[in-house]
């Protein structure tokens, strides 16, 4: 193993971070109170209870959810298709490196920065509402593991990607419908039978379940099918990844 | 001297069915400079590429340092340092930075006085907090120069280093180059420049449609293959080469003024003394005499073209 590669790339990226770190945390942080204000306080406040919680608190773990996701996403998608962009990728084609180390550099300082962020809305939502975590360390498991899986997803993203337009199409078009109908500002069971239904065929739902039901002890779906679904979505981004680094596709000729 | 590099019968076809690299084959001494001189598209940059790691070789095998560039990738890439032919940086960062990036990158770890020495010889020290959209070009190029020299190479490429470099930093350049030679750095640059070929490389290799025509030591190169030219400047204008003189293979500038006489080298007799005693004999009054050597630049063109038509 390269560990000073992998040092390398990580501490390049978060340097990145860092120096717009104006930008990547006050625009979590405004949206967060934002919706806070509209969700929480405007419409939360006609709306009861759910299940058993106050619906201002109910919508945190969704928020962070939502904006981990979408944050690993675009930082790790960012992140090696800004390379390929500019034409530095040559530079780690070249160097005594495999692909695996790339991932781990690259795919880690992602899954930083959006945790960084998730934990920021978390410390922003205790000025608005009273919550606390039941399971503390499931919801850091859940945490963790989404950061991970969705950071190396946004990889694969940037990889595939040929252009910018390509580059925002997924998180568009798939990722922020997924996670706005996967339950982040209701509960699945406030919706109408059919619905209902299709919602299990949204991956999301299973990983805000899993991640509310630590906050709260109360999920949509059963605990463990959470977990099968965090781990078989990270399993996959693996295999993914694996077989690029197979291959070569995308990158080396 | 022993091999650094070695190159055997390296075949590259890219997925369009192009072939850009036919089967090359060609051993580097260690501490030597050498220079790739081929037109565009010849094949230059898919050998370095290949070479580096950056594309993958359809057949054939290539060792650095003994080791193997696919099964002992991480030993053979380490002793290489890479300057690629476009300026490819990231404009946010700052200079001691992406230096340090490129080092640890290589898998050597955080040493400050090394990165610091890389950046004062290449007169980058007093720049290196600057972001590198900052810099001119060709600070830019003296970046990517560092960056490649930052986990201290046994062998570095430079891919057309003096494209579109203003003289003041191609001078300073070759001087880098020959700094390194005293540490036993060795260098394959690749380049459509013959006098940098001719002003920096102990050897030359030709280059054209992926195949390497020929190499040889510069010198030899051009003692063996240099035509010399004499020119026989006159007091008075000719209209034809005069009679006498039509055993020679001479030619009459435009001008009438100049008879020029081209012979080899190489050969035992070159002809002179029985040519000026001709001419005199011949009653003409000589102005001045000259000889010409020809260039890299001449062979080079002479070579290709010559492969040109082998191929048509």
């Amino acid at each position: 193993m390269n560990w000073s590669a992998i040092r390398a790339i990580y501490v390049f990226e978060m340097d990145r971070f860092f120096r717009t770190l104006a930008q990547s945390l006050i625009s979590p942080v405004l949206s967060t109170s934002l919706y806070f204000v509209v969700f929480g306080a405007a419409i939360g406040s006609r709306i009861d209870e759910v299940e058993g919680v106050s619906y201002g608190a109910f919508i945190v773990p969704g928020l962070i959810m939502l904006t981990v996701m979408t944050q690993a996403i675009s930082n790790a998608s960012f992140g090696i298709y800004f390379p390929k962009f500019i034409g530095t990728i040559y530079e780690l084609l070249s160097a005594p490196i495999n692909f695996l180390e790339i991932v781990m550099g690259y795919v880690g300082a992602a899954a930083t920065k959006s945790m960084f962020i998730g934990i920021i809305i978390l410390i922003t939502s205790f000025f608005f509402v009273d919550i606390q975590i039941a399971h503390p360390l499931a919801m850091i498991t859940f945490l963790v593991l989404t950061c991970i899986s969705f950071a190396l997803f946004g990889f694969i993203i940037g990889i595939w990607a040929g252009n910018f337009e390509q580059l925002q199409l997924v998180p568009l078009l798939i990722v922020t419908p997924l996670v706005f109908l996967g339950g982040s500002f209701y509960s699945i069971s406030m919706l109408p039978p059919v619905w209902q239904t299709i919602s299990m065929f949204n991956p999301v739902v299973y990983l805000i379940s899993g991640f509310r039901w630590a906050f709260f002890g109360v999920a949509d779906v059963p605990i463990t099918m959470s977990l099968l679904a965090i781990g078989g979505f990270t399993t996959l981004c693996l295999g993914t990844v694996w077989w690029i680094f197979k291959t070569g596709w995308r990158i080396r000729q | 001297m022993p091999t650094i590099l070695s190159i055997k019968d390296l075949r590259k076809s890219y997925a369009s069915g192009f072939e850009a690299l036919k089967g090359v084959s060609i051993d580097i001494e260690e501490g030597e400079i050498i220079a790739l001189l081929g037109p565009n598209g010849a094949g230059k940059t898919t050998l370095i590429s290949t070479v580096c790691g950056i594309t993958m070789p359809t057949s054939g095998s290539v060792s650095v340092g003994g080791y193997d560039i696919l099964t002992d990738y991480r030993k053979a890439r380490s002793l290489i340092g890479l300057v690629p032919q476009e300026i490819a940086l990231e404009p946010f960062e700052r200079v001691i930075n992406t230096v340090r990036f490129s080092r640890g990158l290589f898998g050597k770890g955080r040493k400050d006085a090394a990165v610091e020495d890389i950046l004062k010889r290449l007169s980058l020290w007093d720049k290196r907090d600057a972001q590198i959209r900052e810099l001119s070009g060709g600070m830019k190029r003296r970046v990517l120069i560092a960056k490649a020299l930052a986990h201290e190479p046994r062998v570095l490429f430079l891919d057309e280093p003096t494209a579109g470099v203003d003289v003041e930093l191609r001078k300073d350049m070759w001087d880098i180059v020959e700094q390194l030679r005293g540490d036993g750095v060795t260098t394959i640059l690749t380049t459509h420049y013959i006098e940098e070929a001719e002003a920096i490389a102990d050897r030359v290799g030709v280059i054209a449609n992926g195949e390497i025509l020929l190499v040889e030591d510069k010198d030899k190169l051009m003692a063996r293959m240099g035509q010399k030219q004499l020119d026989v400047q006159l007091t008075s204008q000719l209209d034809t080469i005069p009679p006498a003189l039509a055993g020679y293979d001479l030619a009459l500038s435009n001008d009438g003024w100049t008879l020029v006489y081209s012979y080899d080298t190489k050969g035992e007799r070159t002809g002179i003394t029985k040519l000026l005693t001709d001419v005199a004999a011949s009653g003409l009054q000589l102005r001045d005499v000259v000889t010409r050597q020809s260039s890299l630049e001449d062979i080079f063109v002479s070579l290709v073209r010559k492969d040109e038509e082998d191929a048509a």
